[in-house]
């Protein structure tokens, strides 16, 4: 055990795991949080704390990842590099740890140009990759990021990733992927997968290239809500691909009767993901959605969660 | 070359209010093939402000020249005489020139004319694009010759990211995303192999995150 996090438990254990993702208020509205985690509680097996996604200012990762272990709920604390240098993030990853955070996802972070605040300077005085690297060898060799000096106590965590299948060069990617393995990635969360076909070719690399065994793949899931995102979604946002199928399948029903739509579609890719070797998990991101996630994960059969 | 774009006219007009005589000086160097502070540019930005200063009464006295090169006192010193008869100067150079030029004659107010915006090649007719940020630590062996520091929104070592789009980058619809590049031109000359090294944390301190930069060549120095 790298960490002892309930996730790393869940995992190594052989069970098929359940991430959700929990983005924090555009302020310190603490009852937010809180509402968001009566939603998740007992829903999965750790949450996603994002880290400023879409470089929109929140409140911070740690922060909320505290939080959340105050109130009994397993955080992943996102860290992307955007907004640190190497100083910041260790000095970050110290705190986290010491506030008993156990799982951490690295990321590069989206570029500032696209939030609130695209006038910002940024950082990227290194990138998720080497983010990866530098944290398996605070935690393995007990050294700070590229020197031989070490570093006094322990830092116990459980190092993910994340990794887009549906980005050019598609051949590329499971390769990519790999590198990430190699860096130190012990956990691999996916952007949100709706074309099954190109995911489960991705898959196939991937298990040739014995990543399935080095590391847990999780598959991401996000439910649609209704045609206008859907449509929304598959022409504007970069690495994203919905397929016709699901679109038309969004299209076809009547207003109110979308979002079943779309909670019965993302169950039906739960249950198709389950069936492809090398998924340990999935990721479910119900953005603003917290809601219907306890609705996603009964009718998925993946209620109630192991107690490990 | 240095490529940089001439700043606003209502800024430059600001600038100058205070002054009568202005002595308005051009680089016959990159800023000139870059279309942005020659001899013609320092043509069109002197006759502009002639007649705002018609318009607006501020009483400017204009004088033009262009010099070879800001960045070397050689063809500084013989504006001596200019600068002398001249209450300010305004620089059309990169932020080189007009830093050296005050350097020469202290004695002067160098004002700029233009924004240095990046170090770039002109790709096509009236297109200029960035290609090195100066980071001190050259990596194009890695990447054969596409510039990750200089080219990737992200400044990524390890990289396509996951936000590359049709080749494009997240950022920019317009901006090739750099790795996609380097894919494909490792890809092409049969050495994707490259890519399976991780690329590990590197120093900053080539680059000017390790304070302002400078070299002494001994055997330059006699
Ligand atoms: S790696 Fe550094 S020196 Fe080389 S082209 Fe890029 S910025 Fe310039
Ligand atoms: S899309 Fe390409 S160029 Fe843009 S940040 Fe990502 S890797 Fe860099």
């Amino acid at each position: 055990m790298r960490s002892e996090s309930n996730l790393e438990k869940v995992l190594e254990k052989g069970e098929f795991a359940v991430t959700g993702e929990l983005g924090p208020p555009k302020g310190n509205d603490l009852e937010l949080v809180k509402k968001k985690i009566g939603l998740l509680k007992g829903n999965v097996d750790a949450v996603n704390i994002t880290d400023n996604q879409t470089a929109v200012v929140r409140m911070s990762s740690i922060a909320t990842s505290k939080i959340l272990i105050d109130e009994g709920l397993e955080p992943v604390m996102q860290m992307v590099v955007r907004d640190r240098n190497r100083i910041a993030i260790q000095s970050d990853i110290f705190g986290a740890t010491a506030l008993g955070i156990k799982n951490m996802l690295c990321l590069s972070g989206d570029h500032q140009t696209f939030g609130n605040q695209p006038d910002a300077k940024n950082v990227f005085d290194i990138d998720s990759i080497q983010l990866i690297d530098g944290v398996r060898r605070l935690r393995d060799e007990k050294k700070f990021f590229g020197t031989d000096e070490d570093i006094e106590g322990e830092v116990k965590l459980f190092i993910g990733a994340a990794f887009n299948p549906f980005a050019e060069p598609y051949e590329y990617r499971p390769y990519r992927l790999k590198k990430k393995v190699q860096a130190g990635a012990n956990f691999v969360q996916s952007q949100c997968i709706y074309d099954m076909k190109m995911f489960k070719e991705f898959m196939k690399v991937a298990c040739d290239l014995g990543l399935d065994e080095k590391c847990h793949i999780m598959a991401g899931v996000t439910p649609l809500k209704n045609a206008g995102m859907t449509k929304y979604m598959a022409k504007n946002v970069p690495g994203i691909i919905i397929p016709d199928e699901i679109v038309k399948r969004m299209s076809d029903v009547p207003k109110e009767k979308a979002a079943e739509e779309g909670i019965k579609i993302c169950v039906e890719q739960i249950q198709e993901l389950r069936e492809i070797k090398g998924v340990h998990g999935i990721h479910l991101m119900a953005i603003e959605w917290e809601e219907k996630v306890h609705e996603i994960l009964t009718q998925a059969k993946l209620l109630p969660r192991p107690v490990v | 070359m240095i490529v940089g774009d001439r700043k606003p006219i209502e800024e430059i007009k600001e600038m100058l209010t205070p002054y009568k005589k202005i002595l308005l000086v051009g680089c016959g160097t990159c800023i000139s093939v870059c279309m942005t502070g020659g001899e013609k540019e320092v043509g069109i930005l002197a006759s502009e402000l002639r007649i705002i200063s018609d318009l607006e009464k501020k009483g400017w006295e204009i004088t033009e020249d262009t010099i070879q090169r800001q960045c070397e006192r050689e063809y500084i010193e013989p504006l001596k005489e200019k600068f002398d008869q001249a209450d300010v100067v305004m620089s059309m150079a990169c932020g080189v020139g007009v830093q050296y030029m005050a350097e020469v004659f202290p004695h002067k107010i160098v004002l700029p004319a233009v924004n240095t915006t990046f170090y770039g090649t002109n790709v096509a007719e009236g297109e200029w694009q960035e290609r090195c940020a100066g980071c001190g630590d050259c990596v194009l062996d890695k990447t054969l010759g596409i510039c990750p520091v200089a080219r990737c929104s992200k400044g990524l070592f390890n990289g396509p990211c996951g936000g590359t789009d049709k080749g494009k980058c997240e950022v920019n619809k317009d901006l090739d995303c750099a790795w996609y590049l380097i894919y494909n031109r490792l890809k092409e000359h049969g050495k994707l192999d490259m890519l399976d090294e991780v690329m590990s944390i590197r120093s900053w301190k080539s680059s000017l995150h390790g304070g302002p930069r400078k070299r002494v060549r001994e055997e330059a120095q006699k």
